[in-house]
């Protein structure tokens, strides 16, 4: 899966912090932690890391100003904005302010690694790519095609961003939420089981007749399409 | 504060006191303006009358010498009146005259001057004011001509106590008016301050007085009242909402409670943990699902972002929420149609009212799709503004029940075995209220028609900034 990243946590709570650096070590990355928003700059100015996590409500420098210091001063990396304010305008002055991903208190840490990891590998990311290639599966991006060993698979236009999504961030969990959001452009919890309906019929439509399978559920987090070999 | 104290301060008080010395010093200029003009023309008459006197004698004297002019004096001084006079020699030997008790020295030059006198023969009495004027005659004779002035002094004296007394009384006057305009505002003041202390208190149903005279103290207290009521309402709402939400997120808790008490006293094995605790974050995760819909109710509520409205295409965003529920409907058998033909521009949020159509195609799906029948969604305008339609062909909502299904936690009888917490209908209320539109139920014999009418917003806005959908809009199944 991804290899190792080094994270920053910016955030106030020591005990959710101190949660957070457990989870993440336990996923296999290292998280430092600061404890305000000053110390934070310092932290993220002299250190390299690949995610900065950010709470908004900080002591001394507030989260979104911290975010528009280290972006005034060219830093790029992504950063995940942590925030118990989950209105639409919130999350609009927060990713206007130059966060990357907005992220609702109180969150499922499954749903904060996956946001992590997929921000790390952004910059890694074949998003300029015009042909993503899973395995056998491949789908071009300029003549909307997809095939799986050599044979067409014919896709709604919805199906196709899915899969595209899927694929860009492959060999990473997504969540029901990324999909939502990055797919479909909206941020509310839908009370149903959406994103599964969507999922299966692409599943139906990729895998099926195939022995290998190629999108995966992970339990209890999301979506992750991957060359099972790997 | 003593009462005192309190009535000084008083802005009616202050504001007497002000009209006070504007009005005393204004009398007090007018009435030394009067006496200064009274006086002037008393010394002018003073003066005339002098000089009449002088005329004549001057006359006598050129025509019969110092002899002459003594027997005129003579003559004249028994006559009664203001006049005084006198005649001596160089060495000061009265020759005639109704004058003594000149002062030492006052004959000694000629002139003009004010003087104490007293009438020849009556040394006993105080000494009388007068004018006069003082000629050396040849031969060293002094003549003295004047007039007694004590009736110029009188009326200085009349004018003096005029002005104290006016002044006296302006202020007595201004004071008592002071005092008791200012009781008359202070005791309403105090009225309406007791009441507010005693509502302040928690006694929200007392009102300020209203006498009825329509004066501005009465229309303040209609305004606090009015304000009052509005508050009382307002209350009364919080409390019927907060003691909902307490209620009826006991149910959620209880549940959750019991299920982490069942699995500390059943669960043996590491599966059988693993579900319970699975299944706890569940009940959990529907909780914080139960308080987010309330704070996005709340914050819909209280206008709260109603600045934040973008241009968005209402067609667009029901044709991209019906797709997004298209499979799901599907899986439970129901077809589900989209009519936006065109797109429709309005201010508003595309979360919100994404969230919204979401509600109502959820809804249409939960309690009509068993029905088997078709969930048809439209966004159309008209001359009202624009329409958004989720029509199912379910059980509906009797009509009965329709006003109250919009309300927070209202669930109806029907569909209590269903999941779900009655709120999706009261955020869809909420959603339209913010953006100055209306949410309506209607039968669509047989079925439910959810209406979300929503106001156009004027012709001249710029493009969406939400990207439009690839497939071309339509009638269309999705
Ligand atoms: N399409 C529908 N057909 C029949 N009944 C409905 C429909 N939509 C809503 N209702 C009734 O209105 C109630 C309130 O709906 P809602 O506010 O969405 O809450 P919830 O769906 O969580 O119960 C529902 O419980 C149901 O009884
Ligand atoms: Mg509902």
């Amino acid at each position: 899966m991804t290899s190792s990243m080094k994270l920053l946590i910016v955030e106030d709570d020591r005990e959710a912090a101190a949660y957070m650096v457990k989870a993440l070590s336990e996923a296999g990355h290292v998280a430092d932690h600061a404890a305000d928003g000053a110390e934070g700059y310092e932290f993220a100015t002299s250190g390299s890391y690949d995610v900065l996590v950010v709470d908004r409500m900080l002591p001394k420098l507030d989260g979104l100003s911290l975010i528009g210091r280290l972006r005034a001063e060219g830093a790029t990396t992504p950063v995940l904005i942590l925030s118990a304010l989950g209105h639409v305008d919130d999350r609009v002055q927060g990713l206007r302010a130059g966060g990357d991903d907005y992220l609702t208190k109180p969150y499922a840490f499954a749903e904060l690694l996956a946001r992590v990891e997929t921000l790390a590998r952004r910059g890694q990311a074949s998003a300029g790519d015009t042909v993503y290639r899973v395995a056998d599966l491949e789908i071009d991006r300029l003549s909307h095609t997809c095939s799986r060993a050599g044979q067409e698979i014919v896709l709604q236009p919805r199906e196709f961003r899915l899969l595209e999504y899927l694929m860009r961030n492959a060999g990473q969990v997504v969540t029901r939420t990324m999909l939502l959001e990055n797919v479909w452009d909206y941020h509310f919890d839908p009370q149903t089981n959406v994103i599964d309906v969507h999922v299966s019929r692409l599943r139906s439509k990729i895998d099926k007749g195939f022995d290998k399978p190629l999108l995966h559920t992970v339990r209890g987090a999301g979506y992750l399409i991957r060359d099972g070999a790997r | 504060m003593t009462a005192l104290g309190k009535l000084l301060r008083t802005t009616a008080f202050k504001l007497a006191l002000a009209y006070l010395v504007v009005f005393a010093t204004l009398s007090v200029v007018v009435l030394i303006y009067v006496s200064w003009h009274a006086n002037a023309l008393i010394a002018g008459q003073l003066n005339a009358t002098v000089n009449a006197e002088i005329t004549g004698l001057a006359e006598q004297y050129r025509q019969g010498g110092i002899r002459r002019l003594v027997a005129i004096v003579e003559e004249r001084s028994n006559r009664s009146g203001g006049s005084i006079y006198l005649v001596t020699t160089m060495t000061g030997e009265v020759l005639a005259g109704n004058v003594s008790g000149l002062p030492d020295a006052s004959l000694a030059e000629a002139g003009e001057r004010e003087l104490p006198y007293q009438r020849a023969g009556e040394t006993a009495a105080a000494p009388y004011p007068a004018v006069v004027r003082v000629f050396v005659l040849p031969g060293g004779y002094r003549l003295l001509v004047g007039r007694d002035t004590e009736e110029r002094e009188r009326l200085s004296a009349v004018i003096s106590n005029a002005v104290q007394w006016s002044l006296a009384l302006v202020v007595v006057l201004g004071l008592a008016g002071g005092v008791f305009v200012a009781k008359r505002v202070l005791g309403r003041i105090d009225a309406m301050t007791e009441t507010a202390r005693t509502i302040m208190a928690g006694d929200l149903s007392g009102r300020l007085a209203v006498t009825g005279s329509d004066d501005e103290f009465d229309r303040l207290a209609q305004a606090t009242n009015a304000m009052l009521d509005r508050i009382n309402e307002l209350m009364a709402g919080l409390k019927e909402v907060s003691d909902n939400i307490a209620h009826d997120l006991k149910t959620p808790l209880t549940r959750l409670r019991n299920r982490a008490e069942t699995a500390l006293r059943t669960a043996s094995d590491e599966d059988e943990w693993q579900a319970s605790v699975e299944q706890i974050i569940a009940d959990a995760d529907a909780m914080l699902g139960i308080f987010n819909a309330l704070l996005l109710i709340a914050r819909a509520e209280s206008g709260g972002g109603r600045d934040q409205l973008v241009p968005v295409d209402l067609a667009d965003i029901a044709e991209s929420v019906a797709e997004l529920y298209e499979p799901l409907a599907e899986e439970r058998g129901a077809r589900l149609t989209v009519n936006a033909p065109t797109p429709i521009r309005l201010l508003g949020s595309r979360e919100l009212i994404g969230q919204a159509v979401a509600n109502l195609i959820e809804n249409a799906l939960n309690y009509a799709a068993a029905a088997g029948g078709e969930v048809a969604v439209s966004a159309t305008t008209d001359e009202d503004g624009a329409r958004l339609v989720v029509a199912d062909r379910g059980p509906g909502v009797p009509e009965a029940d329709r006003a109250r299904a919009l309300e927070r936690f209202v669930r109806l009888d029907s569909s209590r075995s269903r999941p779900g917490s009655g709120l999706g209908l009261a955020l869809v209320a909420a959603v339209a209220r913010l953006h100055g539109g209306t949410l309506t139920l209607e039968d669509n014999a047989p079925g439910l028609r959810a209406v979300l009418a929503l106001p156009l917003t004027p012709a001249a806005l710029p493009e969406p900034s939400t990207p439009a959908l690839a497939p071309p809009r339509g009638a269309r199944a999705v």
